[in-house]
């Protein structure tokens, strides 16, 4: 504290009246990146609520057996081609929880279709956490408890039956196990293929670019799908379905490295002249570290958006290539495999519930779609 | 550079790109192990039936299937004299179906020109619904205007092109009574072309068009509005409205033409995929194009069909970008001959 001559005290203290302020900012700018993406992820409404769906879909995949009230492969033969079933909650204006009508199957001897009678004097309560079919969780623990099943003498269709008399709903979320992991391996291969090739040609330039670059040029010139169904033709066809899955996505992501491979050519071109990278060359790193600690890092998130933007397209791949019985094959279930179902115009007319994979596709890849706009969109956090 | 020697530039690319994509194609078809010919050879012996087998060994030597793999593509190319001297797809000399027993040129005959026209008609589609309705997207931006085409054209992109196929057709005979599959009457089949045959074929391409095309069109739409709000921002907008010109004379006088641009570019971006689309669509709809021939070729390994059909999908498509590239020049005299960086 010192006395001013004309009497006042005052702190010694340094004292800056901007302080207060730039500490807000400061702290801003010392936020790590993620921080600041974060927070401007929070404000894309659609794509925080696709994220969170399809985190809550990918976390779902391992329980998958669980969840579902049927198998995927359980055939029950007296309920062919059975429309979806409601789950009831009041009989006769009294409520007694979640149940079903049983209902029998009797042959319509005009149209000659199979049709549902429910008996409406009979409400079976749903069962829950009960034995059932006997399944993996995570493809590990054999385990035979779902988290509801059908009543005994009933069935639980949420989504229908096929034509096998399979559970649509059930074969949906076992589905999903292969539909969706198909777009996260094949995007692995993507972007290893993508980054190595993009950081070669743009790194070392020369000769090595311009041979990568052609060959670039010409794998996006070239349209996929013919590409595909000849490749996956190539699949022999007494391989087993996992290995057929791995393939599949192998050869999906074994098409679509260039675009990736583009943008990193395009940035490492651009980041190789900055000076961190002469230093850190002067003090001897080996490209290799240069590549990986110096420069990769800078545009990593910028790579993690664009590739979410192409994950949808390899759904879609193999759905398409399930659909025309060049991709996954029948014990193996898949969205594209269920598909196969409702390939002709009849089907459709008078199973309509057959076509319902088709809304999980949708649904994943606009989720998927919006996700990669939301993050591309917050990717630099100092811009406003 | 001149604009010719820029097209005689990138013509000579394309061909080199064509000899790289030959390879490719004939690594490709060869991969499966086997031939066609050495299945038949194998089944025919395990029935007896020897007069086959002569006609098949036959055939392996009258196709040089015999020969090493890199003699064989040089005789498929023909850059190399085969059994019968130099001809190869060069020479126009496209094989022998082994499956359809004839030579390839009959199978694929005329659905050639009927891929050409899906495709084209597609590209028509593509450009007729992206360039109003990305305009007016931008013009209207945060207006339901905007929000709709936004809303139709996500549904576009997710929505596999099969499904779109089977919805339409659905919904199509039902309400409008439209014809389902195939591109004409069965009745003109094989027959010369004709006003009656050409009506047929139109409003056969209806729902091929719209399914083929609609992915390409939203993707479209959106760029041509972001390049649209982009423009509608600088100042020169805001002095021709401050001037008191029309907007819908100021939109296409000004922003419009800079926004065109990436429009005439992109083609060459979305032409692969709208071929494929076309392929897979071909095969759901049961359209006279080389869809449905490739994929039983490609079944049974029908080496040279599946070879040619390949071959010419890709022709297709680089003959299509050249165009673009070549187009984009004419359009802006800014960008650079030696090429172009998307």
């Amino acid at each position: 504290m010192t006395k001013l001559p004309d009497g006042r005290f005052v702190d010694d203290a340094p004292y800056d009246p901007q302080a207060s302020i730039q500490m807000l900012e400061r702290q801003d700018l010392d936020a790590p990146n993620w921080v600041l993406i974060w927070r401007k992820f929070k404000q894309h409404k659609l794509g925080l609520v696709s994220a969170i769906f399809l985190l809550f879909s990918y976390l779902m995949l391992p329980f998958a057996g669980f969840i579902a009230p049927y198998t995927p492969n359980d055939r029950q033969s007296e309920h062919l081609y059975a429309p979806p079933q409601g789950i009831k909650l009041w009989h006769e204006g009294e409520f007694i929880g979640p149940f079903v009508y049983p209902t029998t199957a009797e042959a319509d001897l005009i149209t000659f279709q199979w049709k549902f009678v429910p008996d409406e004097t009979r409400p079976l309560p749903l069962k829950f956490f009960c034995e059932g079919g006997e399944y993996k969780l995570a493809g590990l623990i054999p385990s035979n408890r779902h988290l509801f099943c059908a009543p005994e003498g009933a069935t639980l269709f949420l989504w229908g039956s096929d034509r096998l008399g399979r559970d649509v709903f059930s074969r949906i979320l076992y589905g999903a196990q292969l539909s969706l992991t198909v777009g996260l391996i094949g995007i692995s291969v993507s972007f290893f293929l993508g980054i190595g090739f993009g950081s070669i040609a743009g790194y070392f330039g020369g000769k090595i670019d311009w041979v990568i670059n052609r060959l670039i040029e010409i794998l996006r010139s070239l349209p996929e799908l013919p590409l595909w169904l000849a490749l996956s033709a190539a699949v022999p066809s007494n391989w087993g379905p996992v290995s057929v899955f791995f393939i599949i996505s192998i050869i999906l992501g074994i098409l679509d490295w260039p675009g990736l491979a583009r943008s990193v050519r395009a940035k490492f071109l651009s980041l190789r002249e900055e000076e961190y990278v002469r230093a850190a060359e002067m003090m001897g790193a080996s490209s290799g570290r240069v590549i990986r600690k110096h420069l990769l890092p800078n545009f990593m998130s910028h790579l993690i958006a664009s590739a979410t933007l192409s994950i949808p397209a390899m759904i879609l791949g193999e759905t398409a290539l399930s659909f025309l019985g060049l991709g996954l094959r029948a014990p193996a279930v898949s969205w594209g495999v269920m598909l196969n179902d409702a390939q002709n115009l009849a089907n459709i007319e008078i199973y309509p519930w057959t076509a319902i994979p088709m809304l999980p596709i949708v649904v994943v890849v606009l989720a998927f779609n919006f996700m990669g706009d939301g993050l591309r969109d917050s990717l630099d956090p100092y811009t406003a | 550079m001149s604009i010719l020697r820029y097209a005689i530039y990138r013509f000579g690319t394309m061909l080199l790109t064509l000899l790289v994509v030959s390879a490719m194609v004939f690594i490709i078809i060869n991969l499966p192990p086997g031939d066609y010919l050495s299945n038949q050879i194998a089944e025919l012996q395990a029935t007896g039936q020897s007069a086959g087998v002569a006609k098949a060994e036959f055939l392996r030597k009258e196709y040089a299937l015999d020969r090493p793999l890199w003699e064989q593509y040089m005789i498929w190319v023909g850059f190399m004299p085969g059994p019968h001297g130099f001809s190869g797809l060069i020479q126009g000399n496209f094989g022998w179906s082994f499956e359809f027993d004839r030579p390839v040129r009959d199978i694929v005959g005329d659905s050639l020109w009927l891929t050409v026209l899906v495709n084209i008609a597609a590209i028509v589609f593509v450009y007729a619904v992206s360039l109003p309705l990305g305009v007016i997207a931008a013009a209207r931006s945060r207006t339901w205007v905007d929000y709709t085409s936004a809303f139709v054209g996500y549904l576009g992109l997710a929505t596999p092109n099969f499904l779109l196929a089977l919805i339409l057709y659905y919904y199509g005979r039902k309400y409008l009574n439209i014809p389902i599959g195939g591109l004409m009457d069965p009745v003109f089949e094989g027959q010369p072309l004709t006003w009656d045959k050409f009506k047929s074929v139109m409003v056969h391409l209806i729902v091929p068009t719209i399914v083929i095309g609609t992915a390409g069109a939203s993707a479209m739409m959106q760029r041509l509005r972001a390049n649209m709000l982009d423009e509608l921002g600088k100042p020169y907008v805001e002095t021709a409205v401050a001037k008191g010109m029309a907007p819908s004379r100021m939109l296409a006088k000004y922003p419009l033409r800079v926004a065109f641009n990436p429009f005439v570019a992109d083609i060459g971006n979305l032409l692969p995929s709208m071929v494929s689309g076309s392929v897979l669509v071909s095969v759901v709809m049961g359209l006279q194009t080389i869809g449905p021939t490739l994929l039983t070729a490609l079944k049974t390994q029908d080496q040279f069909l599946s070879g040619f059909i390949l071959m010419f999908v890709a022709l297709l498509t680089l003959i299509g970008t050249m165009i673009s590239d070549v187009l984009l020049v004419l359009l802006d005299p800014r960008i650079r001959y030696e090429g172009r960086e998307a």
